[in-house]
């Protein structure tokens, strides 16, 4: 803060609720200035005009049939994954392993699909899968939560560390399986007999996996919105004396909270083995536990805004990596304009909660500007 | 038997971006940030340094023209720069904006590592020079250089002397930030920021001052921890992703050391050995028993922050304030 004389040039307080339509025309106002810096960022790199730039990243993600499937698949993944992180972030546990727990997902059912092919029908090979990376992914969540609970273990750093855990486990496995052998990875899985892959509806690779995501998108909407779990939730993540004092018993919705949430981060595993690329490698979640923060984050923890955000972060990132090897660039473009667009975003929400009082003439009352 | 005049060097070699890392997140911990993105900047203090690097080799007019000092200098300081850049993106958004951290942190992550990797690809296409690839060899050697007597002293000469000088930084500067936490007055002012802003606000501490200072210097360490990973222990030699989840172990080593820099020192070595204790285990045809090996450090850092939380030892939990931003008119 600045101090200049006795008081201070800026003062700041905590705004009242703002109307929904003038709180999201801030955040445009931040994604349009985001979108002008990268512009410009882009320029200096590249020299070109930058509305060729944009036009190139929507050419990137939306220019064929095909392009777009990919773009629709990513988001549907990647609202997995956030939407599977939202139950925690709004009780304020700080889960930032969906990285692992979705790891393990991927790895229980890539272990069903090695283990299983020769014992059991396509269809119990696919039941199982789906009960186990559920379960890999509730355990793998579980673990830190009762810690929480009991003992009020760091829930944040806990979180992050499993997912190291998990990232050597899956390149374990990935070595045991390993085929063929002595390439130290399991390429795709059961390509013949297609044991284990979910199935194609209306000749579409992809819509069952965006559908059972959309399903799920409402389904936890519900559950958050309408149900006594959710509103239990919300109190712990209000205030965890209040929800004491009312007789919730906090260390219960924590675990369950947490089981939930591992749970929904098995099924994204799932469907990225099952159903998206029928393999397993330890870069296979692509670092989406920890976009799944931000887009979950952005979207105030709304599981329908989610589909916006998770669709504007794969945008820009299929978006910037098109533009990079276009213009001969190196891929990890789209890093730096992701985190460009992501300080702006998160930069806006100050003023939304915020109000800047300027000083007026000295000795009078401050009055509000916005 | 097992060869420690070799796999000590090596563990230290491997230990000292974790030292930097660790030793720079600690200070912002106890100023109760929690900086998620000590990876990003790790990336970028190394990739800032190589720039530097990269431009003061192609601006001297023959190889023999290098000057010992501004070989060091010039590449050093770039590396401050870039970290104290991405430092101060941190502490606008979360202490000016009070952003969350853990989103705040993760985006710089993701900027940083794009920053170095994007860099790193494209440096020499964008500089317009015809090299073929980033290998600040002249440069690193004075950064690799070691003391010139430990050739002779045999396997003391190779445990404790045979590193380049920011070997010994590393650690000066960790034995010092544990001085200044524990000795001084500004340290406890600071302790004071991370546990209870609102006490140290009462007590006329400008908290928002400690928190921008603390961090920025903490991401400037932190920083180091890329330059030395790059200068000396690469041998100059950038390649994308070779740095890899060391930030994330710095972390890690954060939660090990309960929040001591000094422990920091012998814990980092210990780290960088179980790092690459894979390498001297001998584990014959089954290469996936490797792979367990390098999940010791994060199953270890778990024990410990489960251990620290069960005893519930006062001094040894992570500051009060960890992680919450301050809002001096929100009680």
């Amino acid at each position: 803060m600045r101090k200049e004389g006795k008081e201070p040039l800026i003062h700041i307080s905590k705004r009242a609720a703002l109307p929904w339509y003038v709180a999201w025309g801030i955040r445009a106002a931040a994604i349009v200035l985001a979108l002008v810096v990268s512009a410009l960022i882009c320029v200096i790199m590249t020299g070109q005009n930058p509305l060729q730039i944009y036009g190139a990243m929507f050419t990137g993600s939306f220019g064929t049939v095909r392009k777009t499937w990919v773009t629709f698949q990513d988001v549907a993944m990647l609202l997995c994954v956030s939407l599977a992180v939202t139950p925690a972030f709004r009780m304020r546990f700080w889960n930032i392993g969906g990285e692992g727990q979705t790891m393990m997902g991927c790895l229980a059912s890539a272990a069903c699909m090695i283990l299983l092919r020769d014992v059991l029908p396509n269809w119990a090979v696919i039941v199982c899968m789906v009960v186990s990376s559920i379960a890999a992914g509730a355990i793998w969540a579980v673990i830190p939560a009762i810690f929480k609970a009991k003992w009020n273990t760091n829930e944040t750093l806990f979180t992050l560390m499993m997912n190291y855990v998990a990232t050597q486990l899956v390149a374990f496995f990935c070595v045991v399986w390993e085929s063929p052998k002595g390439s130290g990875k399991i390429g795709i899985i059961n390509g013949n007999t297609h044991v284990g892959w979910l199935p194609e509806i209306f000749g579409q690779k992809y819509l069952l996996n965006i559908v059972i995501v959309l399903i799920l998108c409402v389904l936890l909407y519900i559950y958050l919105t309408y149900s006594k779990h959710g509103y239990e939730i919300s109190v712990v993540g209000e205030s965890e004396r209040t929800a004491r004092y009312v007789g919730i018993k906090v260390s219960r919705v924590i675990i369950r909270t947490m089981l939930l949430s591992g749970a929904l981060c098995g099924i994204a595993g799932f469907l990225l083995t099952g159903g998206t690329s029928h393999t397993m490698t330890t870069t296979l979640t692509d670092s989406r536990g920890f976009t799944a923060v931000m887009v979950s984050w952005l979207a105030k923890f709304n599981p329908v805004w989610m589909i916006l955000t998770s669709l504007l972060l794969v945008f820009l990132d299929r978006g910037a990596s098109d533009i990079s090897s276009k213009f001969g660039l190196n891929q990890s473009f789209s890093d730096i304009i992701t985190g460009v667009i992501l300080f702006f975003i998160i930069g806006c929400e100050f003023f939304i909660t915020y109000r800047i009082n300027f000083r007026k003439a000295a000795g009078k009352e401050a009055e509000t500007h916005v | 038997m097992f060869d420690f005049v070799s796999f000590i060097p090596r563990a230290v070699v491997q230990g000292v971006p974790l030292l930097f890392g660790s030793t720079g997140e600690t200070l912002t911990e106890k100023s109760g940030n929690l900086n998620l993105g000590i990876p990003g900047v790790m990336y970028v203090g190394g990739i800032s340094g190589v720039i530097g690097a990269f431009f003061y080799e192609q601006s001297l007019p023959s190889p023999d023209a290098i000057s010992p000092f501004l070989a060091i200098a010039v590449p050093f300081l770039c590396c401050l720069l870039g970290s104290l850049l991405m430092g101060l993106i941190y502490c606008f958004l979360t202490v000016t904006l009070r952003a969350n951290q853990n989103v705040t942190g993760l985006a710089l992550t993701t900027f940083g590592i794009g920053v170095g990797n994007f860099f790193g690809g494209s440096l020499i296409k964008l500089s317009g020079s015809d090299v073929p690839s980033i290998a600040l060899s002249a440069t690193s050697a004075y950064y690799h250089r070691a003391l010139p007597f430990a050739e002779n002293l045999g396997w003391f000469g190779k445990i404790f002397l045979s590193y380049g000088f920011m070997v010994y930084l590393a650690v000066a500067i960790a034995l010092i930030a544990a001085f200044v936490l524990r000795k001084t007055r500004v340290g406890l002012h600071l302790r004071a920021v991370g546990e209870s802003p609102t006490t140290a606000d009462a007590a006329g501490i400008d908290v928002n001052r400690y928190k921008y200072l603390t961090t920025c210097l903490g991401c400037m360490i932190a920083g180091l921890g890329g330059l030395y990973y790059v200068m000396d222990y690469a041998s100059g030699v950038w390649s994308n992703n070779a740095f890899g989840d060391r930030g994330w172990l710095a972390i890690a080593l954060v939660i090990f050391t309960i929040w001591r820099p000094n422990w920091g020192v012998l814990s980092s070595f210990l780290f960088g050995g179980l790092y690459i204790l894979h390498m001297y285990i001998p584990s014959g045809l089954n290469l996936a028993v490797k792979e367990l090996y390098k999940m010791l450090p994060y199953v270890v850092t778990i024990i410990v922050l489960i251990i620290t939380s069960l005893r519930k030892r006062r001094e040894d939990q992570p500051p009060q304030h960890l992680g919450l931003p301050y809002f001096r008119e929100e009680r």
